[in-house]
This record gives C-alpha cells, structure tokens and sequence, in this order.
C-alpha cells in the first residue's frame, strides 16, 4: 500500500521478491543492502531458519532520494521460497505495491519457477489484485551458472504480459539494482495516475 | 482510490500525534507507535529515538500478520490484543480501525491494566480520525482532488532518483 505522509513529506512503497526456493531472493536484497550508502538504508531484518533459509520474510527500507520535496523510500520484502510456507507467502503480499519475480535459470528449476508464478497469481488474486495490472519486474538470476537455459527459452515460459525482463547474478550483483529500479519506476508511474 | 492507497494530510497527522502523546502520558509509556498493517509508520510518541522504529513497524506487521492467520485458522476473526512479556520492557499491541495497529512500549513505571484501559480510550479516538480521513479521501476521489503532487512526475524525476 502506498502510504503518502504529507505532514512528513514522505512516500512509502512495498516491494515483495517472489520465487521459488534457493532462487537468490534474499541475495538480491543482500547486494542492495551492501551496496547502499548507510544514510539511505535501515537495518536488514532476516527471519530466517538455523540453516539461513528465509521463514517468514527479510526486510530491507531504503530510501531512494526525494520527488518534489517528497522522500520516496521503498519497504522491500522477500518471501520464503518453499511451497509449505504458502500461509505466510500470502501475508507478505498484503498491501503490496510492486513485485519482482526472481526466477532461477537452471533448468532442473523451470517447474519450480512456474509453479511459483501460478502461486503468485492465486495469491494477488485472494486480495482482488491480478498480476496483469500490478508493477511487475522479471528477473532471471544465476546467470554466472555455466549451461543455464537460455533466456530466449526461459522468456517463452516465464514472462507473463512482457514486462520489464532483466538477467542478473544475485551474488555478483550482475543486474540488481536493473532489477530494482525498473520495479520501482513502474510503481512512481502509477502514481501518476491516482 | 482503493483501501490500498493512504494518504494523510498534515492536520490529520497532526491530530493523530497528538491523540499518541495523550496516550502516552495517560499511560506512562515509554513510546507508543501507530503502524499501518503493511508494516509502515504512520505516526509515533514518546521517547521515539531509543528504537528502531522501521523495524518494529514492519515486524509488529508480521507478527499480527501472523497472529491474525493464526486466528482464522481456528476459525476466529481476529485476536484484537497481543501481549509480549520480557524482562524489563514490555508491548501490547492492539488493532485499531481494522486497518491500524497500536504499539505501546512500557516498563515498572506503568502496567498491563493502565496501558490496557488508556488503549481501550485511545483506541476510540484514532477510530474515529481515521473514520474522518476515509471520508475525506472518499469525497476526494470523486472531484479528482489536483493537490497531489504526484500528478505531475515526469520520466527525468524517476531517473534522477537512481542517479543520485
Ligand atoms: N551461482 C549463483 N548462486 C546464487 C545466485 N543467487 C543466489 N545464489 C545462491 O543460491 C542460494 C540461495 O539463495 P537465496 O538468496 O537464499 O535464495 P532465496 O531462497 O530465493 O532467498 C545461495 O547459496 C546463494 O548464494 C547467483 O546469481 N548465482
Ligand atoms: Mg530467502
């Protein structure tokens, strides 16, 4: 939900990286966060299980720079991946401005990926939002892995209305802050039309 | 716009702030925040810069998140308060106007039953703020209020964003 405080002068925008399993979410919003000057970002929460796989969510406020004297920041979630946390994957999408599908190139991992988009969809769709009309950014990561499926192929299957599609290496950084901004940007856009 | 969409002018903050500071000397809080249920600050009181307030803001989201599927899973609406006991610090957190949530931080200096009973009061009064702020953004959708300043964004706006 975009909160716009015009006491405070500021605008607030939620951002939920969705995916399947092990497909870099958390490590997009890691590069970010290790990347973003320390007056422009908040504490990185990670609810996260002993072995570092994401429970409930990470979370990671940054604070993108001002529009006409308004401070746009950006409240960015990631979901748990694995298919029995569906619970609290739809409690993450509350409210929900902007998402980013962080897709896992790998082949063995294309079922895994469309099943997650279904998944996306029927959840958006319990809160009456349909992923058709929502700012949505695709993101092939783990691109640095050799004999990954090509993008081309990868396109056919995963890319929903063509929106904005990036390839990226979540551990490098390779295409992240892409990955963000193009999220970001559709969601100021809609603004526009309020 | 839809009831994803809040926008809060600076008198009804203001109003808000204040009903918080109220709260907070009623009660003997430490510091009381008013969050919205995605996790987002909409307005706070007290001794504010002991904490991180981002990040309670978004876990007391997700805990009531949580706590509310919880509740429907045994097939109740909602659990209105939620009670956290440590050792010298304690929070409740309560829902206010289905779509708001209290946080009151307090220590020995108050209890669990003033805080209970000046939530109970508050609570009245941010409802019907908010009932007020509903209403206003109602009427404002249909005349096409010009006050937003986001009408106007243009492409160079959003880019100078990432390039700063
Ligand atoms: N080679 C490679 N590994 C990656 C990339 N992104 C993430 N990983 C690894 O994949 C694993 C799962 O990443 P994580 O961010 O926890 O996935 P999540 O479940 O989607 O949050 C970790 O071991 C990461 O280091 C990438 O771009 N390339
Ligand atoms: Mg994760």
């Amino acid at each position: 939900m975009t909160f716009i405080n015009y006491a405070a002068k500021e605008i607030n925008c939620k951002i939920v990286y969705y995916g399947p399993g092990l497909g870099g979410k958390t490590t997009n919003l890691q590069h970010i966060y290790t990347k973003t000057a320390p007056d422009r970002k908040g504490k990185m929460i990670s609810l996260a299980t002993e072995t570092d796989r994401t429970l409930f969510f990470d979370f990671l406020p940054l604070d993108l720079g001002s529009i006409r004297g308004f401070t746009t920041r950006f409240h960015l979630y990631t979901v748990p991946g694995q298919v029995f946390y569906d619970a609290s994957r739809k409690l993450i999408l509350k409210g929900v401005d902007g998402v980013v599908f962080v897709a896992d190139s790998q082949a063995e991992r294309m079922e895994a990926n469309v099943e997650s988009i279904r998944n996306l969809e029927s959840n958006l769709d319990d809160y009456g939002l349909k992923l058709v009309s929502l700012p949505y950014t695709l993101q092939f990561n783990k691109r640095d892995i050799p004999s990954v499926m090509p993008t081309d192929e990868m396109y056919r299957m995963l890319n929903y209305k063509r929106e904005p599609t990036f390839e990226a290496s979540a551990t490098t950084g390779f295409g992240v802050f892409e990955t963000l901004k193009s999220v970001a940007k559709q969601i100021l856009i809609e603004l526009r039309k309020k | 716009m839809s009831s994803t969409f809040l926008e809060v002018y600076e008198e009804e903050f203001e109003r808000l702030a204040e009903a918080l500071r109220r709260l907070r000397y009623a009660s003997n809080a430490e510091a009381i925040f008013l969050i919205d249920k995605n996790g987002q600050q909409i307005a706070a009181a007290g001794d504010v810069e002991n904490f991180d307030s981002t990040s309670l803001a978004s876990l007391t989201a997700g805990n009531v998140a949580a706590t509310d599927g919880l509740a429907k899973l045994i097939g109740e609406r909602e659990f209105s308060v939620l009670f956290h006991e440590g050792e010298r610090d304690h929070i409740h957190i309560s829902l206010v106007a289905e779509r708001a949530i209290l946080l009151v931080i307090f220590n020995e200096r108050s209890s669990l039953g003033l805080v209970r009973l000046r939530v109970r009061r508050a609570s009245e009064e941010l409802e019907q703020i908010f009932r007020e702020i509903s209403e206003r953004s109602a009427a404002e959708a249909d005349e096409q209020s010009p006050a937003s300043p986001f009408w106007e964004i243009t492409d160079e706006d959003i880019d100078s964003l990432f390039n700063e």
